[in-house]
């Protein structure tokens, strides 16, 4: 290089090097231009429907906007009044129980149903379609069905149990029962999981399970000491999702309790939807959905801080 | 004596084998069996008379089955303008969605720019701010914009991405090898033409997979078109069937409601045994209920 830059030919060297410079800098910054313009739309969406509202229900959550008019500052007037509210805590009451049964029965019912599965029976994709079935289902229409199955005189669970001498309770019109049977009704869309777990299961190598029979192992040992350690990532991944799903619950209690009886499967987005919805308080409403984006974000960081305890990265052995 | 040993241990092995797989086979079908019930029980309740839906005994074959369950419906329930509704907010979200998040993941997987992976970390986040969090404020934006009670705000957002299908395709996208791409763009192909003229067409499964998994969701949408849509005759299926059970709550009509909700649960349906794998697929990449 040195060699090449003599007296006379330096300024022409160094011309066509900062030319052919000029030349790729142009090039990475079109790159760069087509690539900021392809992604413009989705950066905007971002922006506008995710980060805007975020920052917006913060703000909004700090005044008394009431659909119509201009908002008035109230400070945190609206997270007081919350706080007092009892029926504020029973729908944090109703979210909390639901979420804390629903998830780890999504995540057993579909594992034990998974690892069912991933044996090499004929006929298994059947079965992989009959129960992945219902996760394609409506919302609506699920809580219509379950409305009718669930019926006091005349569903088809209380006449089963009647055929076999029991008499049913009143699933959805009792205080006692209601939570409980939108609990067990969920269960019926686990077959959703089953192709995440599936595919997990399928990566795990075989290796591994040769070298626990050698040591002698049996069935649940490989399960507790190969298996559940390799899926561990994939268990915290659905962990997270499943907890921020299942706090989502609005459909069931809506269509088919509305929120009773006395307030029994009043869940948080019920709640919220309500306050907003039918009663215009979007400021109180906005203070909700803040609240609950807080302890998500709370929970989220708690499973994550606590996955080097329970998490097994298969990177960590190399 | 011992290849007697060995095969007296193999025999065994084979019984426990197949002992195994009865049970699971067991264990399999009365799930199946579980699962499949309350659809037979719906589709069977809707080709019912309205005695024989609440009888007891109960009527397990509907004889003969009542089809005209279905004309009353569409009769006295306008079933036909919902799904119409239903179909033209679906087209549109998945034209926008396919379209929008096509474009942004070409950029993510393919071209350079500074900052982009942060960019995509970012947006990717929004998979975990769950969608009632904020709707307040977009119900507040949307209403200033008088775009309430207009199919505005159920369509346009799709237009802009979304972390689901964004991820998606740009799984996929990097799965494509470049030298396709350079040897296009040596013969002068612009950007724009490598991603409809040679990245698209190969990536048909995946944009499969993010349009069905759009259509269905937006099917089966309740919440936006529940706080969007005031005016009936605009009301897409999923909120028609709330209307429907509300209107006919006094007096329940149970072989009725059963058709209207077997009537809204086949598009989805059809859908899934149409391209199951696709569907299925899409679940494994990302791991994200669409």
């Amino acid at each position: 290089m040195r060699g090449s830059l003599q007296a006379g030919s330096l300024p022409k060297v160094l011309n066509a090097h900062s030319r052919a410079r000029a030349r790729r800098l142009s090039l990475q910054k079109r790159e760069a231009i087509a690539c900021a313009l392809f992604v413009a739309p989705a950066v905007l969406g971002f922006l506008a429907f995710s980060l805007f509202p975020l920052v917006g229900s913060a703000l909004l959550s700090l005044t008394n906007y009431r659909l119509a008019g201009w908002p008035d500052f109230v400070g945190l007037e609206n997270y007081r009044r919350l706080l007092g509210d009892p029926l504020w805590w029973q729908s944090v009451k109703v979210t909390a129980i639901y979420t804390v049964a629903v998830v780890p029965l999504w995540l057993v019912n579909s594992l034990a149903l998974a690892l069912i599965m991933n044996q090499r029976l004929r006929g298994i994709s059947l079965f992989r379609t009959i129960y992945y079935l219902p996760s394609v289902l409506s919302g609506v229409a699920i809580s219509m069905l379950w409305i009718w199955l669930l019926n006091y005189h005349f569903g088809l669970v209380n006449t089963l149990l009647k055929l076999v001498g029991i008499r049913g309770p009143n699933w959805l019109g009792d205080r006692r029962t209601a939570l409980l049977s939108i609990i067990l009704m969920s269960q019926w869309s686990v077959g959703w999981y089953l192709p995440i777990w599936l595919g997990a299961l399928q990566g795990i190598p075989t290796e591994l399970y040769e070298a626990a029979s050698i040591d002698g192992a049996g069935w649940w040992a490989k399960l507790r000491h190969v298996t559940l350690p390799m899926l561990s990532p994939v268990i915290l991944y659905n962990l997270v999702m499943n907890t921020i799903w299942a706090t989502q619950l609005f459909t069931e209690p809506f269509m088919m309790t509305g929120g009773g009886p006395q307030f029994a499967t009043l869940s948080y987005i019920l709640y919220l939807y309500q306050n907003a919805f039918a009663y215009s308080r979007m400021g109180l409403a906005a203070a909700m959905a803040w609240l609950m984006f807080l302890a998500l974000l709370l929970l989220t960081v708690l499973f994550f801080r606590s996955s080097p305890v329970w998490v097994f990265y298969e990177a960590e052995l190399r | 004596m011992r290849k007697v040993a060995v095969s007296t241990r193999q025999s065994r092995k084979r019984l426990r084998e197949a002992l195994r797989a009865a049970i699971s086979y067991t264990v399999l079908v009365i799930g199946a069996a579980i699962f499949l019930f309350p659809l037979y029980w719906q589709v069977t309740t809707s080709l019912k008379t309205a005695s024989d839906a609440m009888r007891f005994p109960p009527v397990w074959f509907p004889s003969p089955p009542q089809w005209s369950n279905y004309l009353i419906l569409i009769e006295r329930f306008p079933m036909l303008l919902y799904f119409r509704n239903s179909l033209l907010v679906s087209a549109s979200v998945i034209v926008g969605t396919v379209l929008s998040n096509s474009l942004a993941a070409y950029g993510f997987a393919r071209l350079r720019m500074p900052g982009r992976d942060k960019i995509f970390m970012l947006l990717l986040s929004t998979l975990m701010v769950p969608g009632a969090v904020l709707i307040i404020p977009q119900f507040v934006m949307f209403q200033r914009l008088h775009w309430v009670n207009t199919y505005r705000p159920l369509i346009v957002p799709a237009f802009f991405g979304g972390p689901f299908s964004v991820f998606l395709l740009r799984q996929f996208f990097t799965t494509i090898p470049l030298e396709l791409e350079s040897a296009a763009r040596i013969d002068g192909a612009g950007y724009l033409r490598c991603y409809a003229q040679i990245v698209l067409p190969l990536a048909k499964p995946a944009l499969l997979a993010v349009a069905i998994y759009s259509f269905v969701g937006t099917w089966n949408d309740f919440f936006g078109p529940l706080i969007y849509l005031s005016d009936k005759n605009k009301y897409t299926v999923a909120v028609a069937l709330r209307y429907l059970q509300g209107s006919v709550r006094t007096r329940p009509e149970y072989h009725l409601l059963m058709a209207a909700a077997t009537l809204a649960i086949l598009p989805p349906l059809a859908t899934f045994f149409f391209a199951q794998r696709a569907f299925i697929q899409g679940t494994v990449i990302t791991g994200v209920k669409g």
